[in-house]
């Protein structure tokens, strides 16, 4: 068991859903495989996936949905 | 009342563009900025500034307490919403009137009558203006709705009259697809709208996109000639010009001259554009929609007719009467604008939000750059991927198209990527240089020539 972090490629905003009236794509203590979506990030009014680079169970969303962020940072912790 | 001191409730280059329109009034500005634009070129220029919220648009340029709040605050008695954010926002329009401001547009009202698809057609409809051949509201009954898309013929378009740009919009290749397309799009017009009502109409399959510029006073009406913006990728304008190498003059003349119909049959106070749909095949056009607010591409207007829009805004708001006289609008030359994206044409127009880097601006005659870049400037992800738009006019089309290659070689901005390259590949597109194109030509061009869209450094 060790601990992997999902990071941001790009900057923009952070959303944790496809569109402000569906369900968040994953939540804490869902597991995830390699190439799902747990996000997507909108750079400049275009939005672009957020796939788990590791298969594991989410322990915690470090970012708020809607929250701006840099490149770089983490978005997601999971447990592998 | 000649206005004072004006908000100005946008960002970027329009925010520049209408900053330099009020110093040259005479009127103070105060720009809004969000955390991400603290350092713009915008807050930089203009006389005040304020802080309006963090980085998202909806917690800060779309917010409209927060705008509100600014335009008190710093003693404003007017507020320019540019183009976007809150520009065609009735509500917003409502509230600067209700705290005892100028709206520097039309009044909510009109804005409301106009941005709704179905109302906007019946007023043109009303005004002797031709309309694409469909549905005159919303249908709620499908039978109904079949039976009407058979009259109109296919293919037909289905939309939710609320739904804005090219969002739930279907196509219907025959009555079959019609019958499956047809009750999805009601149920999703439900669910966004609250309204399950449907908007047919006929699907013009080769056109070009042409919009009359006009202005208002509520009274006296003009328009200045027309745009043609034909060369459009997923929807959205790339390149302009005026005037359209399409048109006839007897044919300008008459479209042109409906358009003013539109503007006086509603009382249009402001800057406003009617657009329609040309088949060049048979000569007919149609209204497609009016846009109740400046336009990111109305220096192409200013070129050719000598007419500074955004102070003609300014004027209106202030309540003077229009100035210019139909007669005196005339067309002088050729005009083209290019809109430089922070996007990297070589990799499907990515959004590259970099630095800009050893910044080279193109001059000389005719060269006009509104622009919200300088060197160092590092470009926000939070908005749209507008850095600039690159203007030219000359005599002739011929000679403007020319001049752009000359100016776009002058343009560089370092390694950040931008669609320059693209418009140094379509000035020198056979089909672009003989005007020979229409809405859904850009696109399949782009992946047939996608190795001509890399940078091309040291100019064309």
């Amino acid at each position: 068991m060790s601990k992997h972090e999902v990071k941001a490629m790009l900057p923009g905003v952070f959303y944790r859903k496809p569109s402000p009236s569906e369900p968040n794509y994953k939540e804490v203590g869902d597991s995830v495989a390699k190439g799902d979506v747990i996000g997507l990030i909108e750079v400049m009014k275009s939005f672009h996936p957020v796939a788990s680079d590791a298969d594991g169970t989410i322990t915690a969303f470090t970012v708020d949905n809607e929250e701006a962020i840099a490149p770089g940072v983490t978005l997601v912790e999971i447990e592998t | 009342m000649a206005l004072s001191k004006i908000l100005i409730a946008n960002r970027g280059e329009i925010a520049v563009r209408i900053i330099r329109a009020a110093r040259e009034l005479g009127v103070r500005t105060v720009q809004v900025y969000s955390t991400a634009d603290a350092d713009s070129l915008a807050v930089e220029m203009a006389d005040e500034s304020i802080e309006i919220g963090p980085p998202p648009a909806k917690k800060s340029y779309l917010n409209v307490e927060a705008v509100l709040n600014a335009a008190k605050e710093t003693g404003c008695d007017s507020i320019h919403p540019g183009y976007g954010f809150l520009a065609e926002n009735a509500e917003f329009a409502d509230a600067v009137a209700a705290a005892g401001m100028a709206f520097v547009g039309p009044s909510g009202d009109v804005i409301r009558r106009m941005g709704d698809k179905a109302s906007a057609r019946q007023a043109a409809k009303q005004a002797g203006v031709p309309t694409v051949p469909g549905s005159d509201g919303l249908i709620d009954d499908l039978a109904e709705a079949e039976k009407l898309a058979d009259e109109i013929g296919y293919p037909i378009m289905i939309k939710a009259t609320a739904g804005g740009g090219g969002r739930g919009i279907r196509i219907a290749a025959n009555a079959a697809e019609f019958m499956s397309l047809a009750p999805q799009a009601a149920a999703e017009a439900e669910a966004a709208f609250g309204d399950g009502g449907l908007y047919l109409e006929k699907v013009i399959e080769r056109a070009r996109h042409i919009e009359v510029q006009i202005l208002g006073d509520g009274e006296n009406f003009i328009h200045c000639y027309e745009r043609e913006c034909s060369l459009q990728r997923r929807r959205q304008k790339v390149w302009e010009e005026a005037p359209s190498s399409a048109l006839t003059p007897a044919v300008r003349e008459k479209l042109c001259a409906s358009a003013v119909a539109l503007a006086a049959a509603v009382k249009y106070k402001g800057a406003g554009t009617i657009e329609y749909l040309y088949d060049d095949q048979t000569g007919d056009y149609y209204f497609i929609e009016m846009n109740t607010r400046i336009q990111v591409e109305h220096p192409v207007t200013e070129s050719i007719v000598g007419i500074d829009l955004l102070a003609e805004m300014i004027r209106i708001a202030g309540g003077e009467p229009l100035a210019i006289k139909q007669d005196d609008v005339k067309i002088r030359g050729h005009a083209i604008e290019v809109r430089i994206n922070a996007e990297d044409p070589a990799n499907n127009f990515m959004p590259f939000p970099g630095i800009v880097g050893d910044l080279r601006i193109p001059g000389g005659p005719g060269v006009r750059f509104d622009h919200m870049v300088y060197q160092g400037y590092q470009i926000p992800p939070f908005y749209d991927s507008l850095l600039g738009k690159l203007i030219v006019t000359a005599d002739t089309r011929e000679k403007a198209i020319v001049r752009l290659k000359r100016a776009l070689a002058e343009l560089h901005m370092g390694d950040l990527k931008t669609t320059t390259p693209l418009f140094t590949a379509l000035a020198n597109a056979p089909e672009v240089q003989a005007g020979a194109v229409h809405t859904k030509w850009l696109e399949p061009w782009l992946e047939a020539n996608a190795d001509k869209l890399a940078i091309q450094q040291g100019g064309a």
